[in-house]
């Protein structure tokens, strides 16, 4: 469905196009905003969790008596106290909701515990006395991929599967474990409401799913359960499945008293899931002038020791193999693995990141044996809209701009060649480790392409309300606001819809509304922006027959010249309406993998300036520049925020962060050992939004959360490869990359 | 033990029962919650609070070792009304999340308090020690830059 809206309405600020401020700044600013770590109850009581030490270990005894000897203790739960379905998972309920008989990964829910503080309710948890025996823990994923440890398996076939090329090139490549790292842990707060229910207020991406899965668990009817938005640090895709929601409501139903628990960051790295490490087998065949022949490829991801998003992420990065490339002959066998690894789940940018560094660095390998510019090789092979995607055989209905992409980052001025003297902007920054003599520098480029919203048949929908009170339009949702500006940017839309200055935007619990779907897959805007265009268009349509008017702004409703209801009246009448926004349909894959299985996509390029050491193996970012697919922009300054903020997730990947993994036991559960980009590591960004009219979002809009995480990584290990000649076909590049003859 | 500190210009005579840290019986102990935990190892700046003049962490102070001392928390540089350099930061969209930003609020307020027009590699180096996984630090820059312009 495509809306479109006429002239813009005069003397209205905020509407969709300018950059307001956001609704929830100042109260951040101020220190007042309140997050799930915020929370309080009186009689509250703390939560805690007992976690297996093992990857893979058969539980014997379980003791709790010392856990509940300890003064100030209430409760101590096992497997055994979950009322209803034991196990939980946001595809497939896998998950037990604490460890019966086995644990599978380190780290794993085997009790919890409520007592008076929070101190006590850690002594308490580690006073449980659970006696293991331990197994060898399955964590090589090809090993797993053999004996068929699978969550899913794909196979896409498409064209004739005997084409080659005249130029062929190969590669293997390995991206490792990265962590969403939200600066918010996991937090929440559930209480008992007298009645048998519960109210769950607690960290998530998409409320409704978790209260489905509590109300399972907890073995209660669905209206006992409201799961309720909270305030929320940061989320990249770590708050999609459920962690604390359930123990928290199990624990406040036991004793009768509110529950809040708060993950500490050690345990927040075991408490939710992570990107997805991936090994890559590429062939690429291409005719002489550059053009992809065929494309063969393996993917391999490891989902750790529950599925989790595992076969949807697996689906993705199979689907997005060649990246926004033309070709008609394409091969991807993909696994998802079973393993006793942490669970893997969802990252932003979901499966396209990983096969990205592997297909950028395959182009740029198949530019080189042909002796072409990499950019001008993408742009002989650019997709576009009304090609059909090459690995689906989809055809591409929306815009495309990969080629202005391409053009837009050719046309981008370069920063000044020189290496900077101050150590300050060298590689190792202020620890004078090196000299700007001993400096190269290299410059890279890579495109990724993405889906946009749920894919595959999924019924992917969004519900708002829009009413008119005395504050003002208020738009009603579960849709949750994770740092991005959904709350902004829909008070936008209801601006500009209804022609009204004052617009809010409330999130309401999941009884008051159906569900918004999951703030993932770079969709809210899309389709609860969706369902709030459509809800207060309908509004001002009511408002304006049920006045006789044809005008409605601040004043109230106007019939040519003159205001036939003031405001005040308008307000009174107390009319609301909701709407429920579908997006394209979508349908599952054939066996070959082919269908219509998207519902949109976005394109962006990076081009990545960096400076190595490459006696040290350090680098520096120096710039990314970047052009990016985005539909139309309903709040620049938000999606430059997007931008930046993913652009610095890629630089994480490309350069530090790793889970690093010694037999399914996490070695680096903390900010100090898990690195994360400063300001210091930031590069300078510039960014160019391509607006192109289209998608079906409101107004034309594009999701753009994802596309800056999914090529800039990529981008950056070009630049370190055109800077050094070192290979570097694994991410994050270490040191060792780069430095001593195994790299050569 | 009882603890006598300056906290936000007021005097403080409270209790804590442990040796807790600084940020938790801010949290804990006196209800600001303004002040975040995020990394609890002081390597991330979420929870910084200035202590005698000087920017710290406050996950690696103990309560007890703040006795007669002056400490600043976001709710204290907040006042009754809004900071410059939280005009700057919402001017210039430098909040997202927002978990990161009472600390960069608190590092931004002492780095303006003796150098009012810091340069960029100035902000950039005060700012160091406070991790913000949202915004990329494009923004928390420009909106730096822009008030040491003023």
């Amino acid at each position: 469905m495509t809306t479109t809206i006429g002239t813009r309405v005069t003397g209205v600020a905020g509407q969709v196009g300018e950059s307001p401020a956001r609704p929830d700044g100042i109260e951040k600013l101020r220190g007042e905003f309140e997050y799930a770590q915020d929370l309080h109850s009186d009689r509250m009581l703390w939560g805690a969790t007992v976690r297996s030490p093992h990857p893979y270990a058969r539980i014997l005894s379980v003791d709790v008596a010392p856990a509940l000897a300890v003064g100030g203790v209430h409760a101590v739960l096992t497997a055994n106290d979950v009322p209803g379905r034991a196990t939980f998972g946001l595809e497939h309920p896998d998950q037990p909701v604490l460890a019966d008989e086995v644990v599978r990964y380190w780290g794993e829910p085997v009790a919890v515990v409520a007592a008076e503080d929070d101190d006590t309710a850690r002594r308490a948890a580690a006073a449980v006395v659970v006696e293991y025996e331990t197994l060898e823990p399955l964590v090589d994923p090809e090993e797993a991929d053999r004996v068929d440890e699978v969550f899913r398996r794909m196979t896409i076939r498409r064209g004739d599967q005997e084409a080659t090329g005249a130029i062929v090139v190969e590669g293997y490549y390995e991206v490792g474990m990265q962590d969403q790292a939200p600066l918010g842990t996991e937090a929440g707060l559930a209480v008992p409401d007298g009645h048998g229910g519960v109210d769950l207020y607690a960290t998530s991406q998409f409320v409704h799913v978790d209260q489905e899965q509590v109300v399972a668990s907890l073995g209660l009817d669905s209206s006992q359960v409201r799961a309720h938005p909270a305030g929320i640090g940061g989320a990249f895709g770590a708050r999609e499945d459920v962690n604390l929601h359930i123990h928290l409501c199990l624990l406040a139903l036991h004793t009768g008293r509110p529950v809040k628990m708060v993950y500490h960051r050690s345990e927040s790295f075991t408490g939710h899931v992570h990107r997805h490490p991936a090994r890559l087998w590429y062939r690429h065949h291409a005719d002489e002038e550059g053009r992809l022949v065929r494309v063969e490829a393996r993917v391999l991801i490891d989902g750790g020791a529950y599925a989790s998003t595992t076969a949807a992420v697996l689906a993705n990065a199979c689907y997005f193999a060649v990246g926004p490339y033309r070709c008609d002959s394409v091969s991807v066998d993909g696994a998802g693995t079973r393993t006793n690894n942490p669970p893997c789940g969802a990252m932003r940018g979901f499966g396209a990141v990983q096969v990205c560094f592997a297909h950028e660095a395959q182009m740029d390998r198949l530019a080189a044996a042909l002796d072409i510019d990499p950019l001008e090789l993408r742009r002989r092979n650019a997709l576009a809209s009304g090609d059909p995607i090459p690995t689906t055989g989809q055809m591409i209905e929306t815009p495309l701009p990969t080629v202005e992409v391409i053009d837009s980052l050719l046309a981008m001025p370069m920063p000044d060649p020189s290496v900077p003297e101050d150590h300050l902007h060298l590689p190792g920054g202020s620890g004078l480790t090196t000299e700007s003599s001993h400096v190269v520098r290299g410059v890279g480029y890579a495109l990724g392409i993405k889906n946009l919203g749920f894919s595959e048949g999924f019924d992917d929908y969004a519900q708002a309300r829009v009413r008119l009170a005395d504050e003002g339009a208020v738009v009603e949702t579960a849709a949750i606001e994770v740092g991005q500006g959904l709350v902004t940017v829909l008070a936008q839309i209801a601006r500009t819809a209804l022609g009204v200055s004052a617009a809010v935007v409330r999130n309401v619990d999941t009884s008051q509304i159906d569900s918004a779907g999951s703030t993932s897959a770079s969709r809210q805007t899309q389709v609860s922006g969706g369902a709030t265009l459509e809800a207060a268009t309908k509004l001002r349509e009511r408002i304006l027959a049920e006045f006789g008017g044809d005008r409605l702004d601040d004043d109230g409703v106007w019939k040519r010249e003159s205001l036939v209801a003031p405001m005040g009246q308008v307000t009174a009448a107390g009319l609301s309406e909701t709407a429920t926004f579908r997006h394209p349909p979508t349908t599952p894959p054939d066996e070959h993998g082919q269908g219509v299985v998207h519902a949109d996509f976005a394109v962006a390029g990076h081009r990545a300036v960096v400076d190595v050491d490459p006696e040290l193996g350090l680098v520096r970012v120096v710039r990314i520049d970047t052009a990016q697919d985005v539909g139309r922009a309903l709040n620049p300054e938000a999606v430059r925020g997007q931008i930046e903020g993913g652009i610095m997730q890629g630089v994480g990947l490309a350069i530090m962060e790793e889970l690093v993994l010694d037999n399914g036991v996490i070695r680096n559960p903390n900010f100090t050992d898990y690195l994360l980009p400063t300001i210091l590591d930031a590069p300078d960004v510039e960014a160019l939004l391509i607006e192109q009219e289209g998608s079906w979002g409101p107004f034309g809009a594009k999701g753009v959360g994802e596309p800056p995480t999914i090529s800039s990584t990529a981008a950056i290990a070009a630049a370190i490869r055109t800077a050094t000649g070192r290979p570097i076909e694994r991410v994050p590049v270490r040191p060792q990359d780069i430095v001593g003859e195994s790299a050569g | 033990m009882i603890i006598t500190f300056r906290l936000n210009d007021e005097d403080i005579h409270t209790r804590v029962s442990a040796p807790i840290s600084l940020l938790d019986a801010l949290r804990d102990e006196l209800g600001l919650f303004g002040t975040k935990s995020a990394c609890e190892q002081g390597e991330c700046g979420s929870c910084s609070v200035i202590l005698d003049g000087e920017v710290v962490c406050s996950c690696l102070v103990m309560a007890a070792d703040v006795e007669g001392s002056e400490v600043t928390t976001v709710e204290g540089i907040s006042g009754e009304g809004v900071h410059p350099v939280q005009t700057a930061m919402h001017e210039a969209g430098a909040v997202q999340c927002g978990f990161c930003t009472p600390g960069i609020v608190v590092t931004a307020a002492a780095l303006f308090e003796r150098n009012q027009h810091p340069s960029t590699d100035e902000i950039k180096e005060a700012l160091a020690g406070n991790i913000c996984r949202c915004t990329g630090y494009g923004a928390i820059v420009r909106a730096f830059e822009e008030l040491a312009r003023e």
